[in-house]
């Protein structure tokens, strides 16, 4: 079963609830979420999408958060989102590199025309969100996106 | 020159479509952040032409790429050469600038000379050669203070026959 209804503080505060809510016999194990897609993130987000409006149905599976591209150079997991505050050219060629192929500017971080372009020649979607990074990451987490480590 | 090599178990990828040798190379401007990932973009396009392992191709170019940021961060100018075969690809960057005093301290993760506008651009925090030496299979350095640096990377495509 999914308990995504319930918010971060609602859980935190009253852990009983998230049991209270299972039917008998299905465990301590919830069901999974299903994978969040790119257009879900920009609602959960209140985000927009800048450009790569093609790929709104590419699932998400992973996220990572860095402002610090040599951390990101060192993943090695595929299909990653990446969440920065970061918005310069070498995010987006630090994406690239990494085939790392959606990335969310927090912190109300523009990508620039030139970044879109780069963005576009590699078939990548941005998104601009106005939250911080913390926010980003506890929206995501809350509906299912899950850490690297 | 200082050499790494790495172990090479589960390296390689036995999927490789190549019947010539192909060699490019790039000129880097040191200072030029607008423009540095070009060449180890350029070099991506090339291996994914060539149908190489998207593991093989990931790792190469973040490696590259790494070295291309330091040639931007630390040198006055550089060139990447990239020569690829039906067994491996080899990048070789080299570029005129103040040279690596001590390979071994700048081989160390965290260790760092970059200056606040390389760490403002999301580089600087001392891992790049580091972060290279994993992603090769093989990584010569040579270095003279003062003159310049070069950096070699070998990468394999599939596994040398255990002998």
């Amino acid at each position: 079963m999914i308990y995504n209804h319930l918010s971060l503080p609602q859980i935190l505060n009253n852990p009983s609830r998230v049991m209270e809510m299972q039917e008998p016999g299905e465990g301590k194990c919830p069901e999974k979420p299903d994978k969040m897609k790119v257009k879900n993130l920009a609602e959960v987000l209140d985000a927009r999408i800048v450009c790569g409006d093609h790929l709104a149905d590419h699932a998400i599976e992973v996220a990572f958060a860095s402002d610090l591209m040599s951390d990101v150079l060192t993943l090695k997991n595929d299909n990653v989102l990446l969440i920065t505050g970061l918005a310069n050219v070498q995010t987006i060629r630090t994406a690239e590199m990494s085939d790392i192929s959606c990335i969310i500017f927090a912190r109300n971080k523009k990508a620039s025309p030139e970044m879109i372009g780069l963005a576009r020649e590699n078939d990548m979607v941005l998104l601009e969100c106005r939250y911080s990074v913390f926010k980003t990451c506890g929206l995501l987490y809350q509906a299912g996106v899950q850490p690297i480590f | 020159m200082v050499c790494y090599t790495r172990p090479v178990s589960n390296l390689f990828s036995d999927k490789k479509v190549m019947s010539e040798k192909v060699g490019v190379e790039y000129n880097v401007d040191g200072g030029n952040f607008t423009r540095a990932g070009y060449a180890s973009s350029e070099i991506k396009k090339i291996l994914k032409k060539l149908n190489v392992d998207m593991g093989i191709i990931k790792r190469t170019v973040v490696a590259t790429y790494e070295g291309e940021v330091n040639i931007v961060a630390h040198a006055y100018s550089g060139t990447i050469y990239a020569d690829i075969d039906t067994e491996r690809v080899r990048i070789v960057l080299r570029d005129e600038g103040p040279g690596i005093p001590d390979i071994e301290q700048a081989m160390e993760e965290g260790f760092s000379t970059a200056s606040s506008q390389v760490r403002e651009m999301g580089f600087g925090a001392g891992m790049g050669l580091p972060n290279m030496k994993k992603n090769a299979d093989v990584m010569n350095i040579s270095s003279e203070v003062g003159k310049g640096t070069t950096v070699e990377i070998i990468l394999y495509f599939k596994q040398i026959a255990s002998s």
